[in-house]
């Protein structure tokens, strides 16, 4: 179900802009997907309009929030609180396990499981192995759970209930505040503030660490070759290729080759992103500080409110660098995007401002 | 020549079956019903010693086979209208629950310490393939497509989604403590999953349980039924509509003084109804009455016609017979909780049918006219006609009572009973025969082995407490434990509260209780369960050795957490280094008495010593308190003598801020994590 979810969703993004931009006729305006936005806020059912991540499972939506787990099905919002064992009312994080439709929500206080519409485990750094109660990210592949923390990763094996924690002691990252997680069967990457991206290799059981050739420097000295910059804030690890976001830009590594995107040659509309969700290998999505952007492989579209006014907008930068300005009647709900996920063609985005559906419109 | 006419004695039908078992005992046969007593999963003299304890039965659709699963480690399969043995087939060690595919032509066979699955081709008789399975695999069952096979891992806490063709693990999906009985509704829509041990919860607070449901298509949890109050929760049946299904459970009331048992306070049992048939919600409804407890409900069988439900009560040694459609329009009728209405059973129990000792499960005939109780203690079935509700037959499997008979008889050979002076003697005539039996049989085992089980029918049985209100077993779900904490002491609400337990292993754990005022398990099992437990009657001295041997005689289960030869994991041998560290992370010496392997040393994990480790509450009149095993500690959380830790981890997280129990407060995250993993192994 979710497999067919993923690939229709590459098929439709495929379709709607054809195999890329660079197959496009000169001078064309690239054709990148089209949304009409809902926002649900706190007007609408929303617990709370600081929205920090979403999730989309089948027809149930989650929107980890301020104040609560909301979850959206059947036009109905439910909000899961401490009352109902949520460890901290500020969830952070969330990931869903594939095989067994369980979820995980990572708070502020801790890391829960909701089973069958309940909330049966809560794990933290006093009642279990966890390594930190600041859940930032979270990530299930197969039997184990992985933990991103203010204080290291944790994974957790569900079969035999073992924690194990990656800290600066048994890695090589410098700093211990991971702020995101992305697991799959042959590696597990980790994006961490200050220490660049580690990434964990299932068969050997080694880490290794990609960070800025630059180091810390604010500015690029040498683009394409590596990690962007070493404040990473989060990971997505598709199709064997990592999409990693930093404070400072964004980079894509094919496990052979570095590409970097930075607001003066892409159409980032900032290089502070806290978010990326890869579709695949070379599709990717970019929540920023000052909107929400897509990359099709070549060109760019970025979907959010004016900064000034308010208004909706959608801007069009194809492979060359042209600009276009779309007119739209919807934007996401803020400009501070949070994350994203996807629902067949659909879109959910996590902002400051709410939670923002974003339908898709077929352009003829 | 006649018996009589060689001895001169009067020899009654008694004495002749006595003899007739013992002489087939000495010849290795198996007069009394071939294969019937452990006869394929041992060799040697231990095949007749072994007691069969049946457990669960599955007619076939057409009623023409009866297989019954035997704890002993096989199964039997009978005809299922003669009762006449077909076959036995070995199994695993500890097998818990069975199940058919759709076609009837597998029998899928969980044995809980092995962790595995045998398959048996049903055709053939034989096992055909054995599988891995998670951790103490307790019950498995196919969906009606034939597609997955679900299995409920006790330990794991979990039911294991299984390819039913290969056996190959798809996923695990989270269920209730202590995992163990799935039921297929009729209409194969979905599964319900009981467990044995109560979901954590807020220490004193009530207990909680819950039926876990999984949808048989996705095979995904999609809900949870909540049973609240409820702790020590068995199987479930369902109408043939699948309108109705019902739950058996136990109800304790562990945040009241135990003492409490002469008000009908300590355990109630009950059942809960869901689903369309109850207006799709729960109702709770009481199995008791005042003066006449139905413990530990355990099987639940309801006939085709839907008329009649069964429940079997294993320390009451009985069958509660319900009239459904009774007790559905009682159900709406009434508003408001029916559970703590103890004359409520009046309006819909028409009889409690005598069984055997810790009657089992349960399997009404295809067509609904039997219904058969495994009495597991009694090595018997029992046979209840569904129309008078009454024992119609009984079928031996060999056991408790061919044993008693054969010491009795070999007793009676050797000359040691029951000959009358003057009198010849049977050896005196059999001397080699009885030299060989001498060799083959060993008395003292038998002997043994007949106090053992007599021990546990104690244990398992209701009998001796006030108004045969609960048994040991209560407690000590299958011998083991129940997740909770009691207040045993006549000494006022809520003060000294301990927690329960594990059995496993405590043979030379004394002294016992956690004050350790109890110097051997006689005195607790005797004179201190009489007097805060049953508040009824004693044991007498036979009995109280009978149950004190057989609680000595419990072995530990597989520890799942060691690796095969006893080596450890990276994590383990981390764990291991800092449970026998004797300086901290900062380089400065541990006190010999602040170590870990101070107090929990030798094989048990303790030095059967009173320490004060900093843990007494606001409750507790002492802070001293007996360092208890570490003996398969994985399992038995909540943890300390109250059970105020959740988990191992807060009871140095959270209880040892003074580092009092165990220098700990260095050690980093990682580290602690490494000790737990050790401590797991013990």
């Amino acid at each position: 179900m979710k497999r067919k979810i993923h690939t229709g969703w590459l098929a439709a993004v495929l379709a709607v802009t054809g195999t890329c931009a660079m197959a496009a006729p000169p001078q064309q305006l690239p054709q990148m997907p089209h949304y009409r936005f809902v926002n649900y806020t706190t007007a609408n059912g929303l617990p709370n309009d600081h929205v920090y991540c979403v999730l989309v499972d089948g027809n149930r939506i989650w929107a980890g929030t301020d104040d609560g787990l909301a979850e959206y099905e059947h036009g109905k919002w439910k909000t899961y609180t401490t009352k109902d064992g949520l460890a901290q009312q500020a969830v952070l994080s969330l990931a869903l396990d594939k095989r067994t439709g369980d979820v995980w929500a990572g708070t502020m206080g801790g890391l829960n499981r909701i089973s069958g519409g309940r909330i049966i485990d809560t794990y933290t750094q006093l009642n279990s192995g966890l390594s930190n109660n600041i859940v930032y990210g979270v990530s299930v592949e197969e039997e184990n759970v992985w933990v991103a923390t203010a204080a290291g990763a944790s994974r957790l094996n569900l079969d035999t209930g073992q924690w194990s924690i990656y800290t600066d002691s048994n890695t090589p990252m410098k700093e211990i505040w991971v702020y995101g997680v992305s697991a799959a069967p042959d590696k597990v990457y980790l994006a961490v503030w200050g220490s660049g991206l580690l990434e964990y290799n299932q068969q050997t059981k080694l880490w290794d660490i990609y960070e800025d050739p630059d180091h810390e420097l604010e500015i690029v000295l040498f683009k394409n070759q590596g990690l962007i910059h070493d404040i990473v804030s989060s990971v997505s690890y598709v199709d064997k290729t990592v999409w990693a976001a930093t404070y400072f830009g964004n980079s894509r590594y094919d496990g052979r080759y570095w590409q970097n995107f930075l607001t003066k040659d892409s159409g980032l509309p900032s290089n502070f992103t806290n978010f990326v969700k890869g579709v695949d290998a070379h599709h990717a999505w970019f929540c920023t500080d000052k909107g929400l952007a897509y990359y099709d492989g070549a060109n760019w579209a970025v979907y959010t409110p004016s900064l000034t006014t308010g208004k909706p907008e959608m801007t069009v930068r194809d492979a060359a660098g042209k600009i276009s300005h779309i007119s739209v009647t919807t934007a996401p709900a803020n400009n501070y995007m949070l994350g994203i996920d996807f629902q067949g063609r659909d879109i959910w985005v996590a902002t400051a401002g709410g939670l923002s559906h974003g339908i898709f419109e077929p352009q003829p | 020549m006649s018996l009589r006419s060689l001895h001169g004695r009067r020899i009654d039908s008694v004495w002749i079956a006595t003899l007739s078992v013992l002489v087939a005992g000495l010849c290795g046969m198996r007069l009394w019903r071939p294969g019937t007593v452990g006869a394929a999963t041992n060799s040697g003299s231990s095949q007749i010693l072994n007691y069969a304890s049946p457990e669960e039965m599955l007619f076939t659709r057409d009623g023409s086979r009866l297989y019954v699963l035997c704890q002993s480690g096989e199964v039997r399969v009978f005809n299922g209208a003669t009762y006449a043995s077909i076959a036995t087939i070995p199994v695993g060690h500890q097998p818990r629950g069975f199940s058919l595919s759709p076609d009837e032509s597998r029998l899928f066979v969980v044995n809980s310490w092995d962790d595995t699955l045998s398959v048996i081709d049903t055709h053939a008789l034989k096992v055909t393939a054995t599988w891995h399975v998670g951790m103490e695999p307790s019950s498995v069952v196919d969906d009606s497509a034939d597609k997955y096979l679900y299995v409920a891992n006790r330990i794991s806490n979990d039911v294991a989604v299984l390819n039913a063709a290969t056996g190959a693990e798809v996923k695990r999906l989270a269920a209730g403590r202590g995992a163990s009985y799935i039921t297929l509704a009729p209409n194969g829509k979905r599964l319900y999953v009981t467990h044995v041990y109560p979901n954590p919860t807020p220490w004193r607070t009530p207990p909680e349980s819950e039926v876990t449901v999984i949808d048989a298509r996705t095979a995904e949890v999609v809900g949870h039924i909540p049973l609240p109050s409820a702790a020590g929760v068995f199987h479930v049946a369902f109408t043939s509509d699948s309108r109705l299904g019902v739950v058996a459970e136990m109800h304790p009331k562990n945040l009241l003084p135990v003492t409490q048992v002469e008000s009908g306070w300590v355990f109630e049992n009950t059942l809960t109804l869901f689903g369309p048939a109850v207006g799709n919600k729960t109702v709770e409804v009481p199995l008791d009455d005042l003066e006449n407890f139905a413990v530990r409900p355990f099987g639940v069988a309801i006939t085709p016609d839907g008329s009649r439900l069964y429940v079997s009560c294993g320390g009451s040694e009985a069958v509660v017979a319900i009239d459904l459609p009774r007790l559905l329009r009682y159900v709406r009728a009434h508003r408001g909780p029916i559970v703590y209405d103890l004359a409520a059973g009046a309006h819909y129990v028409v009889k409690r049918i005598p069984a055997g000792h810790d009657a089992h499960g349960v399997a009404v005939s295809p067509d609904g006219r039997r219904l058969l109780v495994a009495n597991r203690l009694d090595d018997t079935i029992s046979v209840i006609d569904t129309r008078s509700n009454n024992v119609v037959s009984t079928i031996g499997l060999a056991g408790s009572k061919q044993m008693w008979s054969l010491q009795f008889g070999l007793q009676m050979f050797a000359g040691m009973t029951n000959a009358a002076p003057g009198q010849r003697r049977c050896k005196s005539c059999h001397i080699d025969e009885h030299h060989r039996n001498a060799k083959r049989m060993k008395l003292s085992t038998i002997k043994q082995i007949q106090a053992l089980r007599r021990g546990e029918q104690a244990f398992y049985s209701g009998h001796y407490a006030f108004h045969g209100a609960m048994g040991c077993v209560n407690c000590h779900i299958d011998s083991t434990f129940d997740a909770m904490q009691w207040d045993f002491e006549p000494d006022g609400l809520a003060r000294n509260i301990v927690d329960n337990m594990l059995l496993e292993g405590i043979r030379d754990a004394a002294p016992y209780d956690w004050s350790g005022v109890n110097p051997n398990l006689p005195t607790q099992g005797g004179p201190r369960t009489e007097k805060f437990i049953w508040r009824s009657q004693n044991y007498d001295v036979r009995t109280l050795a009978d149950v004190c041997a057989y609680i000595n005689s419990l072995p530990e289960r597989p520890n799942r957490w060691r690796l095969p030869g006893g080596n450890l994991t990276p994590a383990q041998e981390r764990g291991k280094a800092i449970f026998e560290r004797t300086v901290d992370d900062f380089g400065k010496p541990i006190p010999l008495t602040n170590r870990c392997n101070y107090c929990h040393s030798g094989p048990l994990g303790t030095d059967h010593k009173k320490f004060d480790v900093g843990t007494k509450g606001p409750g507790d009149d002492s802070g001293l308190f007996v360092t208890p095993l570490l003996t398969n500690i994985a399992l038995t959380a909540p943890y300390l003598h109250n059970g105020r830790a959740a988990s191992l981890e807060e009871i140095w997280t959270i209880y040892n801020p003074q580092d009092r129990h165990g220098r700990t407060n260095d050690l980093a995250k990682d580290e602690l994590n490494d000790l737990i993993e050790y401590l797991k192994t013990r």
